[in-house]
Formats: structure tokens, C-alpha cells, sequence
């Protein structure tokens, strides 16, 4: 079965997004960064654990009438390094591009040290380096290595 | 010095610690031909707690540099009480001082201030973070009384929420030291400076008992443990006492030992190590001021 035909299982969209090998279970944590929850009424397919013959398994996900914003892109890649989005226009895939894991993201994720400066008031973003397995804040350089959707700033 | 501000330990390399503490050594050698060093100069001191020794000797080092000092107050009297912002104030008072020293209990409050400000911003304690002078006063009285050629260091108490044991530890990863930690274990050293010395390569080891290492150690740095970070009073009490030192515990400890302490201590040295040869805490607080003299004459010089 081609990565094509796998997409196919769910229906096309029109216009929107679609993120193609996500690491295998991680979908709906694709779904958090995004700030999806299904409550906004677009449509929103999601396949996983297909066979994929790069990560043995792979999750799909399509997303009607969204298109990704890079801290989104950036957040995406810290837990799906290996996920490629492409951008749908009119049924047709416009944009094709692998993400890559920055060395740092910015404005995305809260610190949960609560005792951390950039919890506070103050007119400065968030800011995290990608360290080996996981970030780091700038500030306070808490480390996160697990669940990093919890840590999603709220819009 | 090519540091700008003085956020961490971690940007300080062998060289700038070789540099300041030689420097603070002339100065403690000769005092007086520094006295109209800075003259004209105001050192801004934003404390947002309670500082004895770190504020004093930052007020002392900047007057006997010829230099003078403008405090904020305290936090009750000023217009942080009113809801100004950090980087507000720090915007403010850059206007008034050569220099910014800043004490405050967040984590990473002096890293995102210095953001704020032109002038030179020395971290003085941001919340269980890093103090970065206190290691350099610790390093210096390190070097004086054991040397930093195979140094083996304990650093015992509260690893966790102890900045001076975070500054401290970051720093000896410059030098030929042997690291042994000795603490609870609910207190032990957090994931992010774990993973600093283990990026460093530094040769660390954990302990729970002093006994375990104490006749090894060149130095034994103790820090207070502190009974307000432990959630459950009977869990305080069963690891309290097991860190507390005296003249009987030491006797198996070498001769030379140099015990050091950051002050302020309640009880976890006995007085009765005072008075003999293995206690340097009075004269390591004592070195906060030759070692702050010299760190403020780098910084400003290169700012000039």
C-alpha cells in the first residue's frame, strides 16, 4: 500500500492540512499542539497506527481549513520529527515539506516551574532550546522531556 | 571579562574565574590603591528578599572602589507594590546606576532582566537558580585553602533548591575536581544541573551519608537544609539531623579539611568547629568583598 493509498483511507479534504508520518499513537497529541478538540466544527480525520515502511508504524492526520503556523510546525517536530505536512489547496497538494526540530521554540509552551519568571507578568515569551531529548527552558532551564502537548501555551 | 552581565556560572570559563580571582587577590592584597578606582560610579541594588551578606559586601566592595551605591529599598516601600514589572523596573533604574546587582526569588529573573537593560546586570541569587559571585567567592577560598589540582569536593545538604550548590557545581566542572553530593534523597540535585555536569563530563558521584566520603574530601561544603521546601514536617525531621556536623563527626575527616558554609547557617555546623583550623566560613564570607571588588572593577572597566 503506497503512503498515497493510506491517506485515501479517510476522505480528502479541499483545503487544509495534512500531516503524514507522525510518530505511530502520537496523533492526538498532533491534535493538541493544534488546539483541536473537534468543538470549531471543521473536519478532522485522523488514521493511526497504519504501516509505514520508514517508522513501522504511522498516524495521519487531516485537518479541513487549517494551515499550520511555524510554532506550530516547530512544537510538531519535537514530538513527530519525522512528520511531513502537506498544504491542500482545491484537493491539490500545493506544498509538500518535511518539518525540521529547531533549536529553539518560542512563545509555544509554558514552563511548569511555577516559580519560573516567564510564568509571570512580564513582556517576554516563553522560550525553550531543544536539547537532546527533550527542552529546556531559557529562563528557569527546567527540563521537559515527557508529555510536552501538556505544556502547550493556551491561545 | 567579556561578559556583558553576570547571569550564571555556566558562562564562566576557567580563564574568567583564573581572572577575577587573581585579581581579587591584588585587590586583597593592597586595598587602599583601589580606593579612587570607580569614583563617580553608582551600583543600582535591586533586592526583592532578604539579603545580609550579599548586599553588605556589594555595598562595601562598590564604596571601597570610590564608588557609591543606590538601593531600591525593600520591596514593601517601593513601587513594585504597586504591580510594576521587573523589566519596568530594572528599565528605570538602569537610568540612575553604572550597574545593576539583582536578588529575586524567581527563577530566572536576572536572565530575562538583563534583557531589559544596557548597562551590566550581575545576578545576585534568582530564586533556587544561581548566585554566581558566591561561587566566585566559594572558588576563591577553594583555591586559597586547598587548590584546585585534584580537588575532592562534598557538598552536602539541600541540592535541590540550594542555588549556591548549583552555581558551585556548574563552576568546578572548569577544574580538576572530584564532585561527591551528599544529601536526602528528596533533596538531591534537579534534572537540569544533573544533565549540565553530565554534558560536562564531570566526575560526580551521590551520596546519602557523609560517612561514605567524608575521610576522601579535601573540602566539605554544607549548605542549610531547608525545612519550609519539605511538604511534610516528620519528613524534615527524619533527614535533619543525619546533616549536621561537629568536632566529633570530623574525626575522620584529613587534617587539612577546609569546611565551607554560605551563611547563614542554623544548625547543621556545631559551634564547637569554630574555633578550630577546618572552619573557613567566616573567612569565606569575608572574601565576598575582594572577590565582588574585583568582578565590579572587570565589568565596569570593560564597559567604560
Amino acid at each position: 500500500m503506497t503512503d498515497d493509498d493510506q491517506q485515501l483511507r479517510v476522505s480528502k479534504i479541499r483545503n487544509g492540512t495534512v500531516i503524514d508520518h507522525i510518530t505511530g499513537g502520537q496523533a492526538l497529541n498532533v491534535l493538541a499542539i493544534l488546539g483541536i478538540d473537534g468543538t470549531s466544527g471543521d473536519s478532522v480525520s485522523v488514521a493511526m497506527n497504519m504501516p509505514s515502511d520508514r517508522l513501522g508504524k504511522k498516524d495521519i492526520v487531516k485537518v479541513e481549513g487549517k494551515e499550520l503556523s511555524q510554532n506550530e510546525v516547530d512544537v510538531l517536530s519535537l514530538i513527530a520529527p519525522a512528520a511531513s505536512i502537506n498544504i491542500v489547496r482545491d484537493f491539490e497538494v500545493v506544498e509538500k515539506a518535511r518539518v525540521e526540530r529547531p533549536s529553539m521554540v518560542e512563545g509555544v509552551l509554558e514552563c511548569p516551574n511555577h516559580n519560573c519568571i516567564s510564568t509571570e507578568d512580564e513582556p517576554v515569551k516563553s522560550r525553550f532550546a531543544v536539547v537532546d531529548d527533550g527542552v529546556r527552558c531559557e529562563y528557569c532551564e527546567t527540563i521537559i522531556r515527557d508529555n510536552l502537548p501538556a505544556h502547550i501555551l493556551a491561545e | 571579562m567579556r561578559h556583558d552581565h553576570i547571569i550564571s556560572a555556566k558562562q564562566l570559563s576557567r580563564a574568567d574565574i583564573e581572572a577575577v580571582l587573581d585579581h581579587a587577590a591584588d585587590i586583597a592584597a593592597d586595598p587602599g590603591a583601589y580606593a579612587d578606582r570607580h569614583a563617580d560610579t553608582l551600583l543600582g541594588l535591586l533586592f526583592f528578599e532578604p539579603s545580609t551578606r550579599t548586599k553588605m559586601s556589594f555595598t562595601t566592595a562598590m564604596k571601597r572602589l570610590g564608588g557609591d551605591i543606590v538601593d531600591m529599598g525593600s520591596v514593601e516601600s517601593s513601587s513594585v507594590k504597586k504591580g510594576e514589572s521587573l523589566a519596568d523596573t530594572v528599565r528605570v533604574v538602569e537610568g540612575y546606576a553604572d550597574a545593576l546587582v539583582l536578588r529575586h526569588p524567581m527563577e530566572g529573573s536576572s536572565k530575562m532582566a538583563s534583557e531589559f537593560v544596557d548597562v551590566p546586570l550581575v545576578n545576585a541569587g534568582d530564586g533556587a537558580g544561581q548566585h554566581p559571585t558566591q561561587t566566585l567567592l566559594d572558588l576563591y577560598t577553594i583555591r586559597e585553602n586547598a587548590g584546585f589540582d585534584d580537588l575532592t569536593i562534598g557538598i552536602m545538604g539541600d541540592l535541590k533548591y540550594g542555588r549556591t550548590v548549583h552555581s558551585l557545581a556548574h563552576a568546578l566542572t572548569n577544574v580538576d575536581a572530584h564532585q561527591h553530593f551528599i544529601s536526602p534523597e528528596s533533596l538531591q540535585l534537579p534534572r537540569s544541573v544533573r544533565y549540565d555536569l553530565h554534558q560536562e563530563g564531570a566526575e560526580v558521584r551521590e551520596h546519602t551519608e557523609l560517612d561514605e566520603v567524608l575521610p576522601e574530601l579535601d573540602v566539605l561544603y554544607v549548605t542549610r537544609i531547608q525545612r519550609e521546601r519539605f511538604p511534610d514536617e516528620s519528613e524534615y525531621r527524619a533527614v535533619a539531623g543525619q546533616y549536621q556536623i561537629d568536632s566529633e563527626t570530623l574525626e575522620a575527616a584529613k587534617d587539612d579539611l577546609t569546611v565551607m558554609h554560605p551563611l547563614p547557617r542554623v544548625d547543621e555546623i556545631a559551634h564547637d568547629i569554630d574555633d578550630t583550623d577546618y572552619a573557613t566560613y567566616f573567612e569565606q564570607a569575608h572574601n565576598g568583598v575582594p572577590v565582588r571588588m574585583a568582578l565590579l572593577d572587570m565589568l565596569l572597566e570593560a564597559n567604560e
